[in-house]
């Protein structure tokens, strides 16, 4: 198979599905028990002395 | 502290440019490669007149400077070269606004519109844009960190070098030298010099965040390191080119016909994406919550908000190319992806909004924060209207008319130029260690200026750019056009007078900051009455 036509069909089966599951696993791990409180002191990062 | 090494380096540049102007063949070139003999022979002779001849007794060395927790004197160096260029890509922008309207003010060769635009956008994007991103994200990364600026010198060189390029990029427009890629200008050889910049960059940032003693990596290193990653990686694709000659400045693009079309819009939008969204997002997730003193609004939105930005932005440029030989399909990808795009984009500007609520009054008290509230309420206006734009339908009316420079200018100046100054307000008193800025009424009007600057000239150009595309298309009853292209360039004149006006508003808002920065630095504070409903304990932000 040519070059192109094969990375074209790896790029839109295989790749597309591997970036929407990171997605979707990246949103789930930011609703994980217990994320709140990660989040609130991520969130406060900022806020301590300079 | 010696420069020894790096004076012999830039002796060393200045020759090789000198050799390169006495043996090129190329009149551009040898004049462009003057500018660079000069440029570096200057820096030669900085560096020399640091080095002190008096003999040091018995091997005792000068004790070294105390070296603060934070390396912030390149901070600094950045702040005021942000209001510097600002000022001058501004001041550039009205100058081809009125060019625009008064076609006598392009005088010839230098000066005229075709070299004198270039100078404009690379002025505003690259050097007050790209001074204002690497001084803020040096400044933020240590403080979220809590470690020093990784790689000791190298902070240096990055502004240093990036000062370098931008002079370079600049005079080479001017002197006639472009590869005619959009927003990617510059010719091989600058480009070359940008990417070393550019990984030294990319080493300061990310050694910083190795080195950190904070556990979790805050938000906006997210957003400033994907900036950097991306704009690499955008820098090398788009401009891998063979030069005709070593000592030319001719180069010809690794790609041709329309493959070389949507790389430069793959380049071109993700740069709008992440040089003017991800990278300025990085500043609005530090300094809103800093200025307001609260956290960010919700710190998990913050993460959702990054990576389907970034997941998202990739794909959206080939809304530039609709209507053209790009296939089909590429360009309903990029509509689509621009239009969800709408989603992320709200949700950050939802995020960043919300950072003030308990704290609204702040708005009435706080111009510092009110110059930020209207940069994301830019954002998301800005935001709103791209996708719109990108719709294939709509496109046909906005592409290629005056309305496409209105929409850009409402998240350019709205957002970017806003944000920024809100930042440089904010980092100026803190950076010199002054109890307030010079005046904080001064920062009201430039806010008030700023804002109907872009009114003016958004609005201007969204009539003048639908004006445009309606007289483009009106055939009359036979199928002729009914206008000539000369009839509709004539019909813009008095839209292209006002948007002078509105950039000039906007120009005068950017005077004021820079008297206001430069008093500030030199220690005064003007004697005022403080802002209407605000007591003097709610003005500082600890």
């Amino acid at each position: 198979m040519e070059t192109y036509t094969a990375m074209r069909q790896f790029a839109d089966s295989w790749a597309l599905l591997a970036m929407t599951l990171f997605f979707l696993g990246v949103v789930a791990f930011i609703f994980r028990p217990g994320a709140k409180k990660a989040a609130d002191q991520a969130a406060a990062i900022p806020l301590k002395e300079d | 502290m010696k420069y020894t090494f790096e004076m012999i380096l830039l002796g060393v540049g200045a020759f090789l440019a000198l050799v390169g102007a006495g043996f090129t063949q190329d009149r551009h070139f040898e004049a462009h490669m003057w500018v660079l003999f000069f440029v570096l022979l200057a820096g030669t002779i900085m560096l020399m007149r640091r080095i002190e001849f008096s003999p040091v007794s018995a091997g005792r060395a000068p004790p070294p400077p105390p070296q603060s927790e934070y390396f912030d004197e390149v901070v600094k160096y950045g702040v005021i070269a942000t209001v510097f260029w600002g000022v001058v890509g501004f001041l550039v922008g009205v100058v081809v606004a009125l060019q625009l309207a008064f076609p006598d003010l392009n005088i010839e060769p230098w000066f005229n519109f075709g070299r004198m635009r270039p100078l404009h956008t690379s002025a505003v994007i690259f050097a007050f844009g790209g001074n204002a991103l690497i001084a803020t994200s040096f400044y933020i990364v240590q403080r979220t960190s809590r470690a020093r600026l990784f790689g000791g010198n190298l902070g240096w060189f990055v502004f240093w070098g990036y000062q370098l390029f931008i002079v370079m990029a600049a005079t080479g427009y001017l002197l006639g030298i472009t590869q005619s890629k959009e927003y990617a200008e510059p010719e091989w050889y600058v480009d070359l010099w940008l990417t070393i910049v550019w990984v030294a960059y990319l080493v300061a940032f990310l050694g910083t965040l190795l080195t950190r003693r904070e556990p979790h990596i805050y938000v906006a290193n997210w957003f400033y390191l994907a900036f950097i990653v991306t704009i690499a990686m955008l820098h090398i694709v788009n401009n891998l080119a063979v030069p005709v000659s070593f000592v030319g400045s001719k180069s010809y693009s690794a790609f041709a016909g329309v493959q070389d079309a949507l790389t430069q819009w793959w380049y071109g939008h993700n740069a709008v994406g992440f040089f003017l969204t991800a990278g300025f997002l990085g500043m609005m997730y530090y300094f809103i919550p800093k200025q307001a003193n609260r956290p960010v609004y919700s710190y998990r939105l913050s993460i959702i908000h990054f990576w389907s930005l970034i997941f998202m932005y990739i794909w959206a440029g080939p809304h530039h190319l609709h209507y053209t030989a790009l296939p089909d399909w590429a360009q309903t990808l990029g509509m689509v992806f621009s239009v969800m795009l709408w989603m992320p984009s709200w949700g950050g500007m939802i995020n960043g909004l919300m950072t003030l609520s308990g704290a609204w009054d702040k708005i009435r008290t706080d111009p510092i924060i009110r110059m930020m509230v209207m940069a994301v309420a830019f954002y998301g206006m800005a935001t709103f209207e791209g996708p719109m734009m990108s719709i294939k339908t709509v496109n046909s009316l906005s592409h290629y008319t005056d309305w496409t420079i209105g929409h850009v200018h409402s998240g350019a100046l709205g957002w970017n130029g806003l944000i920024t100054f809100g930042a440089i307000y904010y980092l100026v008193p803190k950076l010199w260690n002054r109890e307030r800025l010079y005046s904080v009424r001064m920062v009201n009007w430039h806010f008030w200026l700023a804002t109907l600057g872009i009114v003016v000239y958004a609005a201007v150009m969204w009539v003048a750019g639908i004006q445009q595309g309606l007289m483009w298309r009106e055939y009359d009853d036979q199928g002729f056009l009914v206008y000539s292209f000369a009839e509709s360039v004539a019909a813009m004149v008095p839209y292209y007078v006002l948007r002078a006006l509105g950039g000039a508003l906007f120009l005068s808002g950017a005077l004021l900051m820079a008297f206001n920065v430069t008093m500030t630095i030199l220690g005064r504070q003007r004697d005022e009455a403080p802002i209407f409903g605000a007591t003097p304990a709610l003005k500082a932000a600890e």
